[in-house]
C-alpha cells in the first residue's frame, strides 16, 4: 500500500491509491447490489403499503386515501377470512408432513449405499423441476374421469369404481389435493438441508455418544437432534415462508375454487388486484403476509446465529 | 456386520418407497406423453397403448413452444449475466473487505430474498407499465428478476469466497498485484465451481418464475415456458394432455440432472454463509 501511495503522483496512481482503501473499495463493490435491491424490493414494498391505504384501481398508481378502509373491508369479507384460514391450513399441514418425511429420508440417506446417487436424483426431481409446469401435470393426475390415483385406488380395492373422489372438484378433496402437491415439492428441499445438518455433526461427537452408551433413539434425541436443530429450523422457516406466500400451486390447480374452498391470501390478492382491478384492496390483502414475514425473519436471525455458536 | 445390515435395510426400506412415490408423477407424465390422443381417456388403455411421438411433434410444429423455450432461455441467460456482474463484487466485498458490518449487511441482503413476489407484484405491475413502459415485453422480466436472484447469489458467493484461503490473495498483493487484479486473476478463477453453481441455480430460479411472468406478459409470443404451457396449450376446454406432458418433461429432466450434479456445492454455499 505504501509503495502505491509513494507513486501516487499521477492521476492513475491516485485512482489506484483510492481503490486500495478497504472501506472505499468495499462500498464501491457492494453499492450496485444494495441500490438494485432498494429499487426493486424496497420501493415496491413501500408502494405496496401505500397502495393498501388507497382505493387505487388498475391503470394508476395513486388513488384516494381511505385509511384503514381496505383492511376493514377485508376482515368483514368471508372470502378473505376463509383465505386466511386456508393459508394457515395449507402451510401448517403441508410443512408438518414435510418435516416428518424429510427427517426420515435424511436419516436414511446419510450413510452411503449402492444406488444412492440414483435414488437421490429421483427424490430431488420434484424440487428441481419447474413447479409451474409440474403442477399442470397434477391437473392431469387429478383429472375427474381419468385420474391415475383413482386407477390405483380402484385396483387396490380401496374405493369402488363408482365412488372415486373428484380430487379438485369437491371442496374438502381440493384442499387435501393442493396440500399434497405442496408437500410433494417441498420434501426434497427439506431433506437436502436436513441432510446437510446431520452431515455437519463431527464424527467425534458420534463416537463419544457411542462410548457413553447412547444408542438408537436416545442418541438421536439427546445428541443428534439438538445439534441439527438450528439448521433444521432454518429449513422449516424457509418451507413456511415459501408455502404461505406461494401462489403457483393453488393458482394452477384450483385458482381458489371450488366455491372459494381453496382460496388463499395470494390467489385472493391476485383475483382482487389483477382480475378485478382493485389495486389498493389487493395490496391490502397481500400485506397480511407481512407479520408472517417478520416472524420468519426474526426466527431466521436467532437460529442462524445459534447454528454458528454451537 | 449385522448392525451394518440393519442400517442398510433401514436406508433401502425408507428411501426406495419415497423415491418411487416422489418420482412417479414423472413416470406417468412420460407414459401419457407417448399415448395417442384417442387412447388418453380410455380406461382400457391405461397401461397398454400404441406408443407414438405424435404429441411431441405437435408440440414443436404446431404450437409456440419453441418460442417460449427461447424466451425463457433468453431471459435466463440475460438475468444470469446481470446477476453475476452485480453479485460477484458484492459477495467478495462482503466476505473479505467489509468486516463485521459486512456480515450484518450480508444477512440483511439475504433476508430480502425472503420478501415474496406475491407481496410486490401489484405495485410492480404498475411500475413496469407506467414508469418503465415495458408491459408485455421480456425486458420487464429481465429488469425485475434480479430483485430475487441478486440476494440469493450474493449469499451463495459470499459463502464461496469465504472458503478461499486469505493467504492466496495476500501472496498476490505482495507480488505487486492490485486488489482488483488479485480479484480478477486469483479469486474469481479459483471460485469457478462456486460461480458455476450460482449460474445454474440463478438460471433455474428464472425458469421457475411464474407470478411476474403471468402478470407482466400478455401476448402469446412473448410468454415464457411456465406461463405459455398452462395458458396456451389448453384450447378452450380441450387439453392436449400428451403434448402438455411432453412440454413439462423437456425442461424438467435436464434441469434436474444439472441440479443434482451441483447440489453438494449449492448446500456448501447456502449454509456456508451463515453457519461458519
Amino acid at each position: 500500500m505504501a509503495a502505491v501511495a509513494a507513486s501516487g503522483g499521477s492521476r492513475l496512481g491516485r485512482l489506484r491509491y483510492v481503490t486500495e482503501r478497504r472501506g472505499f473499495l468495499a462500498t464501491l463493490l457492494i453499492s450496485p447490489a444494495v441500490l438494485f435491491i432498494a429499487a426493486l424490493v424496497g420501493v415496491p414494498l413501500v408502494l405496496a403499503i401505500y397502495l393498501s391505504f388507497t382505493d387505487a384501481t388498475a391503470g394508476s398508481l395513486s388513488g384516494r386515501w381511505v385509511g384503514l378502509g381496505n383492511f376493514r373491508a377485508d376482515l368483514h369479507n368471508p372470502i378473505f377470512r376463509g383465505a386466511l384460514w386456508h393459508t394457515f391450513l395449507f402451510t401448517v399441514i403441508s410443512q408438518a408432513v414435510v418435516i416428518v418425511c424429510a427427517g426420515l429420508l435424511a436419516h436414511a440417506l446419510v450413510r452411503s449405499f449402492r444406488g444412492r446417487w440414483l435414488l437421490r436424483f429421483l427424490i430431488l426431481l420434484p424440487w428441481a423441476a419447474p413447479i409451474a409446469l409440474t403442477a399442470i401435470g397434477f391437473l392431469w393426475f387429478y383429472d375427474p374421469s381419468s385420474s391415475i390415483f383413482n386407477w390405483f385406488l380402484v385396483h387396490l380395492h380401496i374405493v369402488s369404481a363408482h365412488g372415486v373422489p373428484n380430487w379438485l372438484g369437491t371442496p374438502r378433496a381440493a384442499m387435501s389435493s393442493i396440500i399434497t402437491v405442496q408437500a410433494w415439492r417441498t420434501i426434497p428441499f427439506a431433506t437436502v438441508i436436513f441432510l446437510a445438518g446431520i452431515s455437519s455433526i463431527p464424527q467425534e461427537v458420534d463416537d463419544a455418544a457411542a462410548m457413553d452408551g447412547a444408542t438408537g433413539f436416545k442418541k438421536f434425541w439427546y445428541v443428534s437432534l439438538p445439534l441439527q436443530l438450528p439448521i433444521a429450523i432454518v429449513a422449516v422457516l424457509f418451507g413456511i415462508i415459501f408455502t404461505a406466500t406461494d401462489i403457483v400451486v393453488p393458482y394452477i390447480l384450483t385458482n381458489g375454487g371450488p366455491f372459494n374452498s381453496t382460496q388463499v391470501l395470494t390467489t385472493w390478492a391476485f383475483q382482487t388486484g389483477i382480475n378485478a382491478g382493485n389495486l389498493g384492496e389487493g395490496a391490502s390483502i397481500a400485506l397480511f403476509m407481512l407479520p408472517l414475514l417478520a416472524f420468519v425473519t426474526v426466527g431466521m436471525l436467532v437460529f442462524a446465529r445459534r447454528a454458528e455458536v454451537t | 456386520m449385522s448392525l451394518q445390515w440393519r442400517h442398510r435395510l433401514f436406508s433401502y426400506g425408507v428411501v426406495v418407497p419415497f423415491a418411487i412415490v416422489l418420482a412417479f408423477p414423472f413416470v406417468w407424465m412420460a407414459v401419457t406423453s407417448l399415448k395417442p390422443q384417442n387412447e388418453v381417456f380410455d380406461p382400457a388403455h391405461t397401461w397398454s397403448f400404441h406408443p407414438t411421438l405424435a404429441s411431441w411433434g405437435f408440440l414443436f410444429h404446431h404450437t409456440a413452444y419453441v418460442q417460449w423455450l427461447e424466451n425463457s432461455c433468453f431471459v435466463g441467460v440475460t438475468v444470469v449475466i446481470i446477476t453475476l456482474a452485480i453479485a460477484m463484487p458484492a459477495g467478495y466485498a462482503l466476505a473479505r473487505l467489509a468486516g463485521r458490518v459486512g456480515r450484518s449487511l450480508g444477512v440483511a441482503i439475504f433476508l430480502t430474498y425472503l420478501v415474496p413476489p406475491t407481496l410486490l407484484f401489484l405495485p410492480l405491475s404498475r411500475v413496469v407499465a407506467q414508469y418503465l413502459h415495458l408491459s408485455d415485453r421480456l425486458w420487464a422480466l429481465i429488469v425485475v428478476y434480479p430483485s430475487f436472484t441478486i440476494p440469493f447469489a450474493v449469499w451463495l458467493l459470499m459463502g464461496f469466497f469465504k472458503s478461499i484461503p486469505q493467504e492466496l490473495e495476500d501472496a498476490a498483493l505482495i507480488d505487486g498485484c492490485s486488489r482488483f487484479g488479485a480479484l480478477v486473476r486469483i479469486v474469481f478463477p479459483i471460485s469457478m465451481p462456486g460461480i458455476l453453481t450460482v449460474v445454474i441455480f440463478t438460471f433455474s430460479l428464472v425458469i421457475n418464475e411464474f407470478l411476474y411472468a403471468i402478470t407482466f406478459i400478455s401476448s402469446s409470443t412473448n410468454r415464457t415456458l411456465t406461463v405459455g404451457v398452462p395458458t396456451d396449450l389448453i384450447r378452450g376446454d380441450l387439453f392436449n394432455w400428451p403434448g402438455i406432458m411432453a412440454a413439462i418433461l423437456i425442461p424438467s429432466i435436464p434441469l434436474a440432472l444439472v441440479y443434482n450434479a451441483f447440489l453438494n456445492r449449492f448446500i456448501a454455499g447456502f449454509t456456508g454463509g451463515a453457519f461458519r
